[in-house]
């Protein structure tokens, strides 16, 4: 089935072209990095964790949200979601390749990487992130081909797919808990150490996720000929209205513990976030775009139409984006084990980097989902649903 | 309440549903906090650091110290705070005990520096979380590290209370006078993380730590397992302090505050 995505449209040729510039800029970059040293980065002796492992976390969200689709359309037999279920499937193979080539080059001593499989380590939870992250990329490989193939031969999916299918379902949660568990065990990391961490992950996950399916899903019925319907992206309009007001009340339950109590530990990375470090401006916009969107997404009329429901969506990503992807690895160490307060800015070279993986990310992305709307167009079920 | 405290503790125990044998016992031991038990190993050795703040004064007292550290174990100075390997190192009683400070502490407490460097903790949150068992703590409880295992991830920086770990984000050969290099001691590569070792390529030899033979008698190094050695002497004796200890790694390096005259 792969055939298809070497044929295809201008459109297709130049957004792959696009694509492979990114990846090739960011890979020059990591070339320069792997020469001179991960000093290229913004990362210092405080702030050891920085844009490449916040990405990495915000992925995983991205990854582990193709379970709202799943559950529903497998567990509750909600037929609607037959057509866009696939689409969540691929996305979660290409979050979770962008999650580990973050990992990759992040890597001190990149060489050494099958260490973690050499010595396994029961007691660290980087291990079982290494576990879980591939055992999911598996799962949704197999599953996502079986079930694509079997669609293209207009048969039902092999019996052995069910029980695959059905243990996706806890191990997507699993590997956003588990990385969750990476931060949320950490003494002496205040920001970090709270139990409802791994909820607050899933939350935003479900919320960040189907968000971002909405806006694929959208871009695809403008350029191509699938179109996912309408009732079913509405019904995963309500999943991430419901996620995202969970998001916002545990965060509001945070600063809740932090200023209640009133224990300077706690509050620190949140006076660093929210009141007088570099990122002030980025968590604000973060705040006000997630109140915003609340707005835009709660009230059923306006979710309704697809016009706001497309800002709503754009709003919670980008919300999300800096609350995870940016604000909570750098909260976290900030301030440091000392009391003090080290900033901390991606350079060019890490950004672009960033940029590299997210391209290879979208386009691994495009392949699979050329391929899957290839075989449906050849089927012709990739209209609109009647 | 008719019910006696044995009982409900038995109780209690047995109730606690996945709460694991051994956490019932503690509880009908009546031992509820894992910070109370014996940090002392089987292997019968605890290898710690006492520090008499008092006995070190002068600037050149704290450079000799850290000196004979980074100049043996080929520790490269690095000007850029961003990029620093530092083993042991000088900070005020702020950074050092921030837990432990109120605004209205001596002074000279709040002006003179204390000597960090790795806490060789009982309960280590770096070695904890290491995924590939680059750092270890052997039986005698010194932390210490395999650079040729690590793959740089960094997870010790994140996990370790303390800020005592360095990571190596440049080339340290660079910023190393190649000929003043001590021979016997290697030098490391870009990308993986160190720290203090105790000394251990000396403790093997039979000697004491460098920083403690620099120090002119305020360190003093020794077994915590055995109560008549030296550290434990001027435990019982001395008021200490260690870093953090609400965060439970139970440090095996002590500060002695204020000297044996305040303490009695
Ligand atoms: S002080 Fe830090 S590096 Fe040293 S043993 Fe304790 S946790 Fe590990
Ligand atoms: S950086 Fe090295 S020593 Fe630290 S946790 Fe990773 S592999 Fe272990
Ligand atoms: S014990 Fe050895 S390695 Fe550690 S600070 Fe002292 S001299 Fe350096």
């Amino acid at each position: 089935m792969l055939d298809r995505a070497l044929k295809g449209s201008k459109g297709y040729w130049t957004l792959v072209i696009i694509l492979l510039g990114f990846i090739g800029a960011g890979s020059l970059a990591y070339l320069h990095q792997f020469n001179n040293g991960l000093g290229v980065t913004g990362m210092s002796r405080d702030v050891s964790w920085g844009f490449y492992i916040s990405q990495f976390t915000f992925l995983v969200g991205v990854a582990a949200s193709a379970v709202m689709l799943v559950i529903p359309y497998y567990l509750h037999n909600f037929k609607k979601f037959g057509r866009i279920v696939i689409l969540g499937e691929f996305l979660a193979i290409a979050s979770v390749t962008m999650c580990m080539t973050f990992i990759f080059v992040d890597m001190g001593q990149p060489m050494r990487i099958m260490n973690v499989l050499l010595y396994p380590t029961p007691n660290s939870i980087l291990f079982w992130d290494a576990m879980v992250l591939n055992g999911y990329l598996m799962l949704n490989l197999v599953i996502g081909w079986a079930t694509l193939h079997a669609e293209k031969k207009g048969v039902p999916p092999p019996a052995w797919s069910k029980p695959l299918i059905y243990l996706s379902i806890p191990w997507a949660v699993s590997i956003h808990t588990v990385t969750a568990f990476l931060y949320a065990g950490l003494p002496g990391r205040h920001f970090w150490l709270t139990a409802i961490l791994a909820v607050r992950f899933l939350a935003s996950a479900f919320a960040g996720g189907p968000a971002l399916l909405i806006l694929l899903a959208l871009i695809l019925r403008k350029h191509t000929k699938f179109d996912a319907g309408k009732e079913p992206i509405q019904a995963v309009a309500k999943i991430v209205a419901y996620a995202m007001c969970a998001n916002v009340f545990l965060i509001g339950l945070e600063f809740f513990t932090a200023f209640y109590s009133n224990i300077p530990s706690h509050m620190h990375a949140f006076e660093f976030l929210y009141a007088h470090g570099n990122l002030v401006p980025l968590m604000w916009t973060s705040t006000i775009l997630a109140l915003l969107s609340l707005i835009l997404i709660v009230p059923p009329k306006m979710r309704g139409n697809e016009t706001v429901l497309l800002w709503a969506c754009i709003a919670i990503f980008i919300s999300l984006w800096i609350d995870k992807g940016f604000g909570l690895v750098i909260g976290g160490f900030v301030p440091t084990p000392f009391d003090t307060v080290t900033e901390y800015w991606p350079t060019l070279t890490e950004t672009t980097i960033t940029l590299g993986v997210w391209a290879l990310g979208f386009l691994v992305l495009t392949v699979l989902y050329k391929v899957a709307i290839s075989v449906r167009e050849e089927l012709g079920t990739a209209g609109p649903p009647k | 309440m008719s019910i006696d405290r044995r009982k409900f503790l038995k109780i209690a125990g047995l109730s606690g549903i996945g709460m694991g044998l051994s956490a019932a016992d503690s509880l009908i031991k009546g031992k509820a906090h894992a910070s109370e038990e014996s940090s002392l190993p089987e292997s019968g050795v605890r290898l710690a650091l006492v520090i008499d703040v008092g006995k070190i004064r002068t600037d050149e007292d704290y450079k000799r110290i850290t000196d004979a550290c980074h100049s043996i174990h080929n520790v490269p100075n690095i000007p850029n705070t961003k990029h620093e390997v530092k083993w042991i190192w000088t900070d005020t009683y702020e950074h050092t005990f921030p837990d432990q400070t109120n605004e209205f502490i001596p002074t000279e407490m709040k002006e003179k520096p204390f000597l960090l460097l790795c806490n060789h903790c009982a309960k280590p949150p770096c070695v904890r979380v290491c995924p590939t068992k680059a750092t270890f703590k052997r039986p005698d409880g010194i932390v210490t590290q395999d650079p040729h295992r690590c793959i740089g991830c960094r997870f010790c920086m994140a996990a370790c209370p303390y800020g005592s770990r360095s990571f190596n984000w440049v080339d340290p050969r660079k910023y190393l006078d190649m000929n003043k290099v001590n021979p016997d001691y290697p030098t490391r590569t870009m990308g993986v993380v160190e720290k203090c070792t105790l000394c251990v390529e000396r403790i093997a030899r039979g000697l004491e730590p460098a920083c403690v033979e620099a120090s002119n008698g305020a360190m003093v190094f020794g077994n915590l397992a055995d109560p008549n050695s030296k550290v434990r002497k001027i435990l019982s004796t001395h008021y200490t302090l260690i870093r953090k200890p609400a965060v439970g790694t139970q440090p095996s390096v002590f500060y002695v505050i204020g000297g044996g005259e305040n303490a009695g």
